[in-house]
């Protein structure tokens, strides 16, 4: 979440009233911001860089708040006034209006057709008659560069360039030029420099260095000139001195070039809705026109406003409250999505102002209602439904394993998932590409590579990392590692293991066998051969020649046990002897009731099942149930009943069950309920007691009026 | 338990006497070191009433090393006049005597001796005096005989600072009769034997009393890491609510079930490489079901459903990469999608879904330790992949009401 930082003495101006920190705390939660801190320059300075630095700095207090990452609208001291003042009733959401030029001719940006390869896109508007004072300009470079940091993807999709109109003489052109001919003075520098040689003057600049690359590579940069090739901006990198906006700037030229179009145009509505406030004719912003390649134009900024329809029935049910229509209505209106009541049924429209390009589907407008309403009052609830409950066998067996092993006098370790190659390779005298290990593109250190292909390494980190512990260290964990698998959608697969080490002065090998075989008494497998388990020697680099033995169940392998080699020890940095164990624990799953889930989804479009036997009829005395209104009025005569006749299953029941042509939803709940209940006699159901009357009518049987509701 | 010949002595020894004795008395007379006396005292203390004793200490001087020497062959400087004949002694020679060169500085601030430097044959040390009186020694023996008391103070103290003499504290025990005094000793049982049981011993013995001051043998037991522990407890809570657990045991998974089924758009920060981690290998994922993946591509790039939309060009290849999951919501996006599928199966039940397991990043702010715990580990892990509390924990009320809307 990107944070804001606001005068406070300003910000409680602007609002027209002071708070307390507690006060102002308190409506930033209620609004769904966070007041993250309360600090000022001369903190800041003195906690980053040192007190002796902090000396000069200002010490006027700061509100650092926090605001959603999609509300562009709330990055500025000026976005967070109206919206806060709309919020508390005092100030109508006001309405942005594109305007012509008085002159009548619009300010033109001229796109050629060299800048498709490189940074396709550009829109602009102009700000007309503004006026700035120190804040204001401080406040709308500020914006600037947190939209560069957030929706434009640090300058990447979108760059801002703001200018002063009255330095530079339109129509402007927009285009793309190799990089040695481009040349100009760049903002706050004293001499003209050619574009290459910016791009190292820049190398070492903190600031504009991480842009760069954007157009770095790129064999024609992109450039904006005016009509007397004066270099307004060299996009998405630097901005020329010589129309740089200033405090006694009156009109401003805003020009957004983009590889993303939409982007583009939110990050002009943004600059432009936030800034037309100081304009003499306030929210009003003058249009500009982009010339198109094609000779096809387009005029800037859009300001569009969108009007969804809704009805407050949705959201009262998505928040989980009661609230009028009316009320729903003003409580959008309070988040600056004026809304007002259709008349029909419960409708509202809710008009989206140019600011929310964050509301894109009706759930973001019920997420603000309930918002407006207050998360915290919101009564709880409790469902509705019931449901039963599973554990994931896997998860359960793991569970009971668990707590046995450390009833068995081991105590649990939770170790990484991630470790180096070495970890699962070399340390323990294995070749890297023997593992099937998963691989990490990016790691950020080398103590992460890829993911573990054995917890065995984990232990031993940690039985290294409690040396000084009293010994026997006797460590036992049970958890993922990861495999590659290509019959996998994603190519791997996790593979739950049990893992225990002892590590003491002697080897051990009894302890850790012992401990085999009281998982194996456990797991209710018995020692022996063929169904059973049992364990034979076998040879492992990781373990002491001669001291490891394989661990087969039902005649298949699940793991080894035996002494560590002493080189396996030294390299985790051991003294002691140690044995240990690692075994696959989902062999033997399947020994309980439970169907598993599975993460695997099906990678043919939908699961094609056989159509149910088609029915002879749909029809029946309560009207064709393969229509919703037949099954309404089905549902609604067994919202009191438990069968359809008499108190107890009747071939009644099963005959209008063969009648419903699917299983009903659990919309219509009593059916619903009935249905799984005589779906639960599917074997019995020939012995059910016969019906009295006839439910099901047959296909092209005329209409017998059988009062079927009077008939109990 | 002390040998029971001393026992036995000093139980003789207390017996005849009226008041009682020291136990460093006993020991001198005995010729045994103090420590076994004071076993003795000790053993016979916990036998009972048999005897009371009461610390005491005192203070004394002892004469160091240097001081015992002094007191057997006199002063330094005594010793430098006693070695210097009428007829005088060349310094050298002085200087080659172990005691000459302390001695000499000494002798001569006491006006012992004189110096002759233009003597022929190098300077040569004559007597001053006829007779010298060796105080340091007189002192040094009162002390050895125990009669420090007649030196006074200001002469101990610089007796000490020359580290010939040392104040010792003794400590010893005024030993008297008990309630129960008795020259005889009956061994106390130390503890409760099955032969005390079968024949009924165990009624005529007397046991010795245990030290309930002290703790107790720690037990051998192994116990659960306190991280899973609390996972357990949460997991329990979900099951209690009727939730269903979910398989997350897939840490690897693909960006689409990680993100573009969720709508989080292909250019969102998340995505970086700064905030998930991508794998070399196995790359990229296969197989996702084709009518699904064509309205995620709608929705994200044209928007539907009643949504506008993030309108972009969304690529597949970008959906294709593997990641480490970054959270276990992704494992709701594949099991919604698996109950959309279900919707038209007859017997479908509602269901709650919980998974709390690992995902990339971490939400988990613990700092458990215990006995074996390692903290600094347990924080590492919160922000290394691995975070068995990671969120990810919230209802799927679509699912709970049968409504599931997928994109």
């Amino acid at each position: 979440m990107p944070t804001v930082g606001v005068k406070r003495d300003l910000l409680f101006k602007a609002l027209g009233r002071t708070y307390t920190d507690e006060e102002f705390d308190e409506l930033c939660f209620e609004f769904g911001l966070e007041l993250d801190e309360i600090t000022s320059e001369k903190e800041i300075i003195s906690r980053e860089q040192g007190g002796s630095k902090a000396s000069g700095a200002s010490d006027v207090i700061l509100y650092k708040i926090d605001v959603p990452a999609n509300r562009y609208d709330l990055l500025c001291l000026e976005g967070l006034v109206r919206g806060l003042q709309v919020f508390k009733n005092k100030l109508e959401a006001p309405r942005y209006r594109r305007v012509a030029p008085v002159s009548g001719e619009p300010q033109k940006l001229i796109i050629t057709k060299e800048t498709a390869a490189v940074r396709p896109h550009a829109v602009a508007a102009v700000l007309r008659n503004i006026t700035f004072t120190q804040e204001r300009y401080d406040s709308f470079i500020e914006l600037q560069d947190k939209l560069h940091q957030n929706v434009c993807r640090k300058r990447s999709l979108v760059a801002i360039g703001t200018h002063d109109l009255d330095t530079v003489s339109g129509p402007f052109t927009y285009t793309a030029k190799p990089p040695g001919d481009i040349r100009f003075k760049p903002l706050n520098q004293t001499k003209e420099y050619t574009a290459a040689q910016l791009m190292s003057l820049y190398k070492t600049d903190s600031h504009l260095k991480h842009f760069l690359h954007i157009i770095e590579d790129k064999p024609a940069y992109p450039v904006i000139y005016d009509s007397n090739g004066v270099v307004l901006s060299m996009p998405p990198i630097i901005n020329g001195d010589h129309s740089k906006i200033s405090l006694n700037t009156k009109n401003v030229f805003v020009e957004c070039t983009a590889t993303d179009l939409t982007k583009a145009k939110i990050v002009l509505d943004m600059m432009v809705t936030m800034f037309s406030e100081y304009c003499s004719q306030p929210f009003t912003v003058e249009e500009a026109e982009v010339v198109y390649p094609d000779g096809k134009t387009c005029k800037y900024p859009e300001l569009a406003y969108r009007k969804e329809k809704l009805s407050s029935g949705f959201i009262n049910r998505k928040v989980g409250i009661n609230e009028p229509t009316e009320k729903i209505a003003q409580l959008l209106t309070k988040m600056c999505l004026r809304s007002e009541v259709t008349g029909v049924g419960d409708e509202i429209q809710v008009e989206i102002p140019p600011t929310r390009s964050d509301v894109i589907h009706a759930c973001d407008i019920m997420e603000d209602a309930a918002m407006a309403y207050g998360f915290n009052n919101i009564p709880y609830t409790t469902p509705g439904t019931y449901t039963v409950a599973n554990q994931f066998p896997l998860n359960k067996l793991t569970e009971l394993l668990r707590q046995d092993l450390a009833a068995a006098g081991f105590t649990e370790a939770l170790t990484f998932a991630l470790c180096s190659k070495e970890d699962i390779s070399d340390k323990l005298g294995k070749k890297i590409s023997e593992t099937r290990a998963v691989h990490i593109a990016n790691p950020k250190t080398a103590e992460f590579q890829v993911a573990r292909t054995t917890l065995l390494p984990g232990l031993l980190k940690t039985i290294a990392a409690n040396r000084k512990m009293p010994l026997p260290l006797k460590l036992f964990e049970i958890s993922d590692v990861v495999l590659k698998d290509e019959t996998k959608d994603v190519g791997a697969r996790n593979s739950r293991r049990f893992c225990a080490a002892y590590y003491n002065k002697s080897p051990g090998f009894e302890v850790i066998h012992g401990l085999l075989d009281r998982t194996m008494q456990l797991l209710a497998v018995k020692a022996a051969r063929g169904d059973g388990y049992h364990i034979q020697a076998s040879d492992d680099s990781t373990f002491f020649p001669g001291r490891c033995a394989e661990i087969f169940f039902r005649g298949k392998s699940v793991g080894r046990l035996g002494v560590l080699h002493p080189d396996v020890l030294g390299r985790f940095e051991l003294a002691m002897p140690c044995s240990a164990l690692e075994m696959d624990v989902e062999p033997f799953l399947g020994r309980t009731a439970e169907t598993a889930l599975a993460h695997e989804v099906a990678a043919a479009a939908a699961v094609h099942r056989p159509p149910p036997a088609r029915p002879a009829s749909t029809r029946t005395v309560f009207g064709d149930v393969s229509a919703p209104a037949g099954l309404r009025a089905l549902d609604d005569f067994l919202a009191d009943k438990s069968y359809v006749e008499g108190f107890e299953a009747t071939q009644a029941d099963a005959a209008v069950f063969d009648a419903l042509p699917a299983a009903p939803g659990p919309a219509l709940r009593h059916l619903a309920r009935w249905y799984n209940h005589i779906e639960s006699f599917r074997r019995e159901r020939g012995g059910l007691p016969a019906a009295k009357g006839r439910f099901v009518l047959d296909a092209f049987e005329e209409h017998v009026d059988v009062d079927a509701f009077n008939k109990i | 338990m002390a040998d029971t010949g001393v026992l036995e002595t000093l139980l003789r020894r207390i017996e005849k006497v009226d008041d009682g004795v020291d136990s460093l008395e006993v020991a001198t007379s005995l010729g045994v070191d103090h420590q076994v006396l004071v076993g003795a005292v000790k053993s016979l203390q916990a036998l009972g009433d048999l005897i009371s004793a009461e610390l005491r200490s005192s203070k004394h001087w002892e004469l160091l090393g240097e001081g015992t020497e002094i007191a057997e062959q006199g002063s330094h400087e005594a010793r430098v006049f006693g070695s210097i004949p009428p007829e005088g002694l060349g310094q050298s020679e002085l200087m080659k005597l172990s005691f000459g060169k302390i001695g000499f500085s000494k002798a001569m601030s006491n006006k012992w001796i004189r110096v002759d430097k233009a003597h022929e044959g190098g300077p040569r040390i004559f007597r001053t005096v006829e007779d010298i009186e060796d105080q340091v020694r007189e002192k040094l023996l009162l002390v050895q005989r125990g009669n420090s008391s007649k030196l006074e103070e200001k002469e101990k103290n610089e007796l000490k600072k020359r580290k010939l003499l040392s104040e010792v504290t003794v400590k010893s025990y005024w030993i008297t009769k008990g309630s129960s005094f008795s020259t005889t000793i009956t061994k106390l049982e130390t503890e409760l034997t099955p032969e005390m049981i079968a024949n009924g011993s165990w009624k005529e013995k007397k046991f010795k009393p245990y030290n309930f001051e002290a703790m107790g043998v720690a037990p051998d037991c192994g116990h659960m890491h306190p991280l899973m522990k609390v996972r357990t407890q949460f997991r329990q809570i979900f099951l209690e609510m009727g939730f269903t657990e979910m398989p997350t045991n897939n840490f690897i998974e693909s960006s689409f079930w990680n993100f573009d089924s969720l709508f989080q758009p292909q250019q969102h920060p998340a995505r970086d490489q700064h905030d998930t981690f991508f794998l070399s290998d196995p790359a990229l994922a296969h197989g996702f079901p084709p009518d699904y993946l064509e309205r995620v591509k709608k929705v994200h790039s044209e928007g539907g459903y009643g949504s506008q939309g993030y309108k972009y060009d969304w690529k597949v290849e970008e959906a294709q990469k593997n990641i480490l999951r970054t959270h276990t919501t992704a494992v709701s996006a594949r099991m919604l999608y698996k109950l959309a599928q279900q919707e038209r199966d007859p017997g479908c039940h509602p269901s709650g879904r919980v998974p709390p397991d690992r995902g990339r990043g971490g939400r988990l702010r613990a700092h458990a330790g215990g006995p074996h715990g390692h903290p600094a580990r347990v924080l590492h892990q919160t922000r290394d992949y691995q975070a068995p509390l990671q969120a990810g924990l919230q209802p799927v009320h679509g699912a709970q009401h049968g409504s599931v809307q997928l994109p």
